[in-house]
């Protein structure tokens, strides 16, 4: 069936994938779950902090950007940040957000709701009695989150958290809606000069399945050997 | 006032004698292994004066008002729900409480100006459930908070924490994980843990309640080595044993109330409260 196929094109243009592409989708994924995590945890601590306002903040801001579809914040970010920015101070012409920079702060912002939901749970789950036993010791609150409590709960819940920035792998794909080169548009580019579309986007789908899959495995092992002895 | 079995608290209270050996003058090798530092106050280590607490409409603790005086072993014991955990709690602040006033050496914990994180740090507390962190070798625990909040250095810190370990017989388990220890063996280290800042006073809620009976013994051991070298204890537990051998004064809390205050040899010789009699006769039937 794959008789009138031409997979030459995979070959030819492999190098422009992979080290354009590629790299940009990885890069991407790594900077926005390190910044997503980080964001998203400061945002649960926010949450849990049982200080007035904050948890509400914390609240709305979770539930906003998981009730808003990826590709339309994404789209959103991208044209109206310029003219707000315009707007904010006052400049004659539209402040130029570059297309790695904008994607990045969108999918850093977005996955802060997911990656401060995971983090809640975790700090959920370390038992009580350890920040009382920080406190007791004189350890102040940010030195018993810092070296008791977050800790604890980062490993916990790292295979949670890697198994959401495997969804974020996937995620980044949307930023072709930017006629940005990450692995898909990379590929669909080829895929329209060259005419061969068919090949292209089963190569893409395999690739992205291959990476997952392996991820998702090394996770697996990766989860028994972080667990904590208790 | 409820009943009359509370005893007069008198302002400035003789430090209790009936330990073995003076503070200080205990054999090479103490628990203590220096002085611990006492502001120049005269009156009593932990005032405990008219203390309430509520949770919403539930009242735990009633006017309770008590006082330790430095060197002073004093027991807390009382049925299950009474308040007990909760009164030593408000004493290092972990708790709030709604009225009343609580002084450790001199210092007014419910005052906003009080550094709770400081007077915590000379306040050590012993928890029923031994609350070391799981993710840090023994080592990492015994010197955590020493250098983060005594801003001793990393040699000093594991230095005090390998001597303090020795003492409580668990020097080749330095290098190990809580969860690689016994639960007597871990409440050792928690013990040596809160020793490590040289509190001036050590809390302990019910520290022998979570261990198979075999190893309350190696816990009781330690406590009462350091009730001999003088240390100033707040005790709860239901260990009568342990009671009258270190105890000065017991303490019976029954519904949030303390019911009896008494010298131990008085509180064993002739509990004046019914409810305390009760609560002996049960606890020393078995
Ligand atoms: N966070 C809380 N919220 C509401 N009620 C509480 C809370 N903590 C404790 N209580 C209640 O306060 C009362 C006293 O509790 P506390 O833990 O001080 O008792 P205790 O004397 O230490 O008992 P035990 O011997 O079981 O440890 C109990 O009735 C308990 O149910
Ligand atoms: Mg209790």
């Amino acid at each position: 069936m794959f008789s009138n196929f031409d997979f030459s094109v995979i070959l030819n243009s492999w190098r422009y994938l992979f080290f354009d592409g590629m790299a940009f989708t990885l890069t991407l994924t790594a900077l926005a779950a390190v910044g997503g995590v980080v964001l998203g945890t400061l945002i649960a601590m926010m949450r849990l902090s049982g200080l007035p306002v904050l948890p509400q903040v914390a609240k709305a801001y979770v539930n906003f950007m998981r009730s808003l579809p990826l590709v339309l914040v994404i789209f959103w970010f991208y044209f109206l940040v310029p003219y707000i920015g315009q707007w904010i101070i006052g400049a004659e012409r539209p402040i130029q957000v570059g297309a790695f920079s904008s994607s990045l702060i969108t999918f850093t912002l977005f996955e802060a709701a997911y990656f401060s939901e995971i983090m809640r749970a975790g700090i959920q789950s370390i038992p009580k009695g350890q920040s009382a036993a920080a406190s007791a010791l004189g350890l102040t609150y940010w030195q018993s989150m810092g070296n008791v409590i977050l800790p604890q709960a980062f490993r916990n819940m790292l295979p949670v958290l890697l198994t959401q920035t495997i969804v974020l792998f996937q995620d980044t794909s949307l930023v072709y809606v930017l006629s940005i080169t990450d692995f898909l548009g990379a590929a669909s580019k080829v895929a329209q000069r060259d005419g061969r579309l068919v090949e292209m986007y089963l190569f893409a789908a395999v690739v992205y399945f291959a990476v997952c899959f392996i991820a998702s495995l090394l996770v697996r092992r990766l989860q028994r050997r972080v667990a904590i002895i208790r | 006032m409820t009943s009359s079995a509370m005893p007069p608290v008198s302002p400035v209270p003789e430090p209790q004698a009936a330990v073995d050996a003076a503070p200080g003058t205990g054999p090479v090798g103490t628990l203590l292994t220096e002085c611990p530092p006492v502001a120049a106050t005269t009156g009593p280590m932990i005032a405990i004066d008219n203390v309430s607490k509520w949770y919403g409409d539930f009242q735990v603790l009633t006017n309770c008002t008590t006082s330790v005086t430095k060197g002073e072993v004093v027991v807390v014991c009382g049925p299950s729900g009474s308040g007990k955990s909760t009164l030593i709690k408000c004493v290092n602040a972990l708790e709030p409480f709604q009225k009343g006033q609580i002084t450790v050496d001199g210092t007014k914990i419910a005052d906003k100006k009080t550094n709770l994180p400081k007077l915590r740090s000379r306040v050590g507390m012993v928890f029923q459930h031994f609350e070391l962190f799981p993710h840090l070798s023994i080592t990492d625990n015994l010197s955590l908070a020493q250098r983060k909040v005594l801003g001793r250095g990393k040699a000093e810190a594991e230095a005090k924490g390998l001597a303090l370990l020795e003492r409580v017989g668990l020097k080749a388990h330095a290098h190990k994980f809580p969860g690689q220890l016994s639960g007597g063996q871990q409440q050792r280290v928690a013990i040596a843990r809160a020793l490590a800042m040289n509190p001036i006073v050590m809390l302990f809620d019910e520290p022998t309640s979570a261990l198979d009976p075999e190893m309350v013994g190696e816990v009781l051991d330690v406590m009462v080595e350091l009730a001999r070298e003088g240390m100033t204890m707040m005790v709860v537990t239901h260990e009568m044993g342990f009671a009258r051998k270190v105890a000065n004064r017991v303490i019976f809390m029954d519904k949030g109330e303390i019911v009896e205050d008494a010298q131990k040899e008085e509180f064993f010789g002739s509990p004046r409260s019914e409810r305390a009699q009760t609560f002996l006769s049960r606890i020393l039937s078995h």
